[in-house]
């Protein structure tokens, strides 16, 4: 948990820088027919009028990058560590875009949704609600029996609107995982919203991080092509452009790398002036390699371990270049 | 009998109920009740008549034209739908760009003049996606990137050159046949009328589809029923006409037959109506940049009009038409290509390029109608060995030379 703590020191201090950017943006036109807004994005790709206001959108990325929900925590007869969760499927209308209201399916009101944290071994209860218009279930990457895995026609199945349901599971094997809807027809059900990650830390931990961050790629299929036509991490397109995510120098900064992507096939995640070390679905405690671009397919996922050695602000963005300037681009601020 | 006796006298008393009253009134008194009871309705919310629903909101944008400028790129859009769409993001190939636009909020039918900041590269190739408050995609292609022309008086120049080039010269041209036409044999003529007669269906189905196409996308205003229509109009105004001036010649029931003259400045009104949507396809792929102007186009255009001067003196065979006339009937049928090049250019609506397409269509085609009695032979019958082939030959001349010149 010291990895945590430090987590949300950075979260609060970066809350104060990110006031303090994010007043330029107050006045803000939907048709973009006004003039720039405070962002400076000459030379680089973005909306003409920056990226949506969190207070606007609803969600705020960069409070997503360290918000872990570590639940209630209790312990059980048996000594083991018993975590409860609240989930609830809703349907809210997010502005993602400046003017461009997307219809979301969410977790507890979020794109994606919470980042459920929990160590190797607890007992997890995730009690599900769903109070969306559709049938939708949490399914959980990890070892479980086949009723928690919430496939519809096993176990509790579907849950229908209104219907709640307590998926019960143990935290096997740790990891960077993620959970999703799994109700058919599985790409909207996915795509409109229903996805968060999934944290299993290893019992023997790992090497104390001073920041540990969770970065959600996905995408926005707004007219119901085949397509994305917005990408993003953490749920707003170029928000990280405006709101560079702030990190120190020579700091070990942790992230969660996972991949939500629908509709297109591979999604990649590129860092200038930089590299690190990468854990593939974070389940072995040692790199696999060494480098400063991974690619990922749907629901796959790891852990990037990196340090910035000088000041600055670095790019990180999709290498895949379409995706970067449709949204999935941003900056790292490196201070000391 | 009896039965129908009855009924005469039921429908006689009707009769003279409504007698009494104004004759005006008859005419406007169901008017009057529609009225009455649509306001009923609104008023009482009945349902299907208020627009309360939960109806899910339909998008539906038409791009009408698009212009290129240095760093520049604007499109002409327009709600073709029943509700209000607001254009939210300007995507040029996979790039949101900045933008700025007429109006917010278009209302149904209402048109939005969106100018994209591009610095878009000469020659290239460029999707642009107009991206709805609801997500929506409305897209329009540039196929390869063109400054469009300065709409100056140099360009207003340029445009009554084409019209000239494409319309007056090769129908002028053409018309230096006379002499030949006036030396041939019966045969001769009848074989180049019929070849006239090929020519003009040709035009009439080629106007037709280049009408239908140019609205496609676009069914604002009506879209393929405009052309349709169009052609419908045309053909029965002509004969309308034709019917009011044979009238006031008076001329006696036996011989209405058209005079050589008459058939004459009908092609050429026929041929003048479908030169103006010509020139307005001209101008219009000339003022937005995707025609290039060149030897070959020119070239094409005049030998494949060419064979509409042709056409014209057919029928004047027998004739000594004076050189003044000739030049007049000439003018009716190019000098509309510089009318239609200058509005092509300057107005950006396909609805009614289209419309006039469809007018252009009709006209040929009343003309086509109008020559075939001239082809009998001997014995009555008008599709021979000889005018058959003379039809294909028409249509196969105009089919081959207009490949030269696809827009």
């Amino acid at each position: 948990m010291a990895a945590l703590g430090a987590a949300s020191g950075a979260l609060a201090q970066d809350s104060g820088d990110h006031d303090g950017s994010g007043s330029g943006h107050g006045s803000m036109d939907m048709t973009g027919s006004t003039e720039m807004s405070a962002t400076s994005h000459v030379g680089h790709a973005g909306f003409p009028t920056g990226s949506v206001p969190p207070a606007r959108a609803g969600i705020d990325p960069t409070a997503i990058l360290r918000d872990f929900d570590t639940g209630t925590v209790s312990t059980l007869p048996n000594g083991q560590v018993l975590r409860e969760w609240e989930i609830t499927a809703i349907d809210v209308d997010i502005e993602i875009a400046p003017g461009v209201i997307f219809p979301g399916w969410t977790y507890n009101g979020r794109i994606p949704g919470p980042t459920l944290w929990c160590r190797e071994g607890d007992a997890l209860r995730i009690r599900f609600t769903n109070a969306g218009s559709h049938p939708h279930t949490m399914h959980f990457h990890g070892v479980h029996t086949a009723e928690m895995d919430g496939t519809p026609g096993v176990g509790a199945g579907s849950i229908a609107p209104g219907a709640t349901f307590s998926y019960e599971f143990d935290a096997v094997p740790f990891g960077t995982h993620l959970y999703h809807c799994h109700q058919s027809p599985l790409a909207p059900h996915i795509a409109k919203g229903l996805y968060g990650g999934f944290i299993i830390e290893p019992k023997s931990g790992r090497e104390p991080a001073d920041d540990e961050m969770v970065m959600v790629m996905n995408g926005y299929n707004t007219d119901g092509g085949d397509d994305n036509e917005f990408y993003s991490v953490n749920g707003l397109p170029f928000h990280f452009m405006d709101h560079p995510v702030q990190v120190k120098r020579n700091a070990l900064v942790r992230i969660h790398l996972i991949n939500v992507l629908e509709y297109d096939p591979i999604n990649s995640f590129h860092v200038h002036g930089n590299f690190f070390h990468y854990y593939p679905t974070g389940t072995m405690l040692t790199p696999s390699e060494y480098t400063d671009t991974v690619s990922q397919v749907q629901g796959q996922r790891g852990i990037l371990d990196i340090r910035f050695p000088y000041t600055g602000k670095y790019m990180f963005h999709a290498h895949k270049t379409e995706f970067a300037e449709l949204g999935w681009m941003g900056f790292f601020e490196v201070s000391e | 009998m009896t039965a129908s006796r009855d009924t005469t006298t039921q429908e006689h008393d009707v009769k003279s109920g409504a007698q009494r009253m104004p004759r005006w009134l008859l005419g406007a008194g169901p008017l009057a009740l529609i009225a009455l009871l649509i306001g009923l309705f609104t008023l009482l919310n009945a349902p299907g008549i208020t627009g309360a629903g939960d109806r899910v909101p339909e998008e539906a944008v038409a791009v009408e034209n698009i212009r290129l400028e240095p760093g520049e790129i604007i499109l002409f859009v327009r709600n073709e739908g029943v509700d209000p769409v607001t254009i939210a993001q300007v995507n040029v190939s996979d790039y949101f760009a900045q933008f700025t636009q007429t109006t917010a909020e278009m209302a149904p039918l209402q048109a939005n003049t969106i100018t994209v900041s591009y610095n878009w590269v000469a020659g290239d190739p460029y999707e642009i996606a107009l991206i709805t408050s609801a997500g929506g995609k409305i897209s329009a292609d540039i196929d390869a990137a063109a400054l469009s022309p300065e709409q100056g008086a140099s360009f207003f120049g340029l445009m009554i050159l084409l019209g000239v080039y494409v319309g007056v010269i090769p129908i002028g041209l053409g018309m230096l046949w006379m002499p030949f036409v006036r030396r041939s044999s019966r045969g001769w003529i009848q074989g180049l009328l019929a070849f006239t007669v090929g020519l003009l269906v040709y035009l009439t189905i080629d106007a037709t589809l280049e009408g239908l196409e140019l609205v496609a996308d676009n069914a604002a205003f009506g879209g393929s029923l405009t052309v349709l229509l169009g052609a419908f109009i045309a053909y029965i105004s002509l004969e309308g006409i034709e019917g009011m001036i044979l009238r006031s010649r008076r001329t006696t029931p036996g011989d209405r037959a058209l005079s050589p003259q008459m058939l004459a400045l009908l092609i050429a009104v026929g041929i003048g109506l479908h030169n103006l949507g010509e020139g307005l396809a001209i101008g219009s792929a000339y003022a937005v940049g995707s025609l290039a102007l060149g030897a070959s186009l020119v070239i094409g255009f005049a030998i494949h009009n060419t064979t509409e001067g042709l056409a014209i003196v057919t029928p004047l065979a027998a004739q000594r038409p004076r050189i003044r006339r000739l030049a007049v009937l000439g003018l009716i049928a190019g000098a509309p290509a510089i009318l239609g090049a200058l509005i092509g250019a300057t107005v950006t609506q396909p609805t009614l390029a289209a419309l006039l397409f469809g007018i252009g269509a009709g006209a040929v085609g009343q003309v086509a109608v109008k020559l075939l009695p001239m082809l009998k032979d001997d014995t009555g019958r008008i599709l021979t060995p000889l005018t058959a082939g003379g039809i294909i030959a028409g249509i196969a001349i105009m089919f081959a030379t207009g490949l030269l010149v696809t827009i």
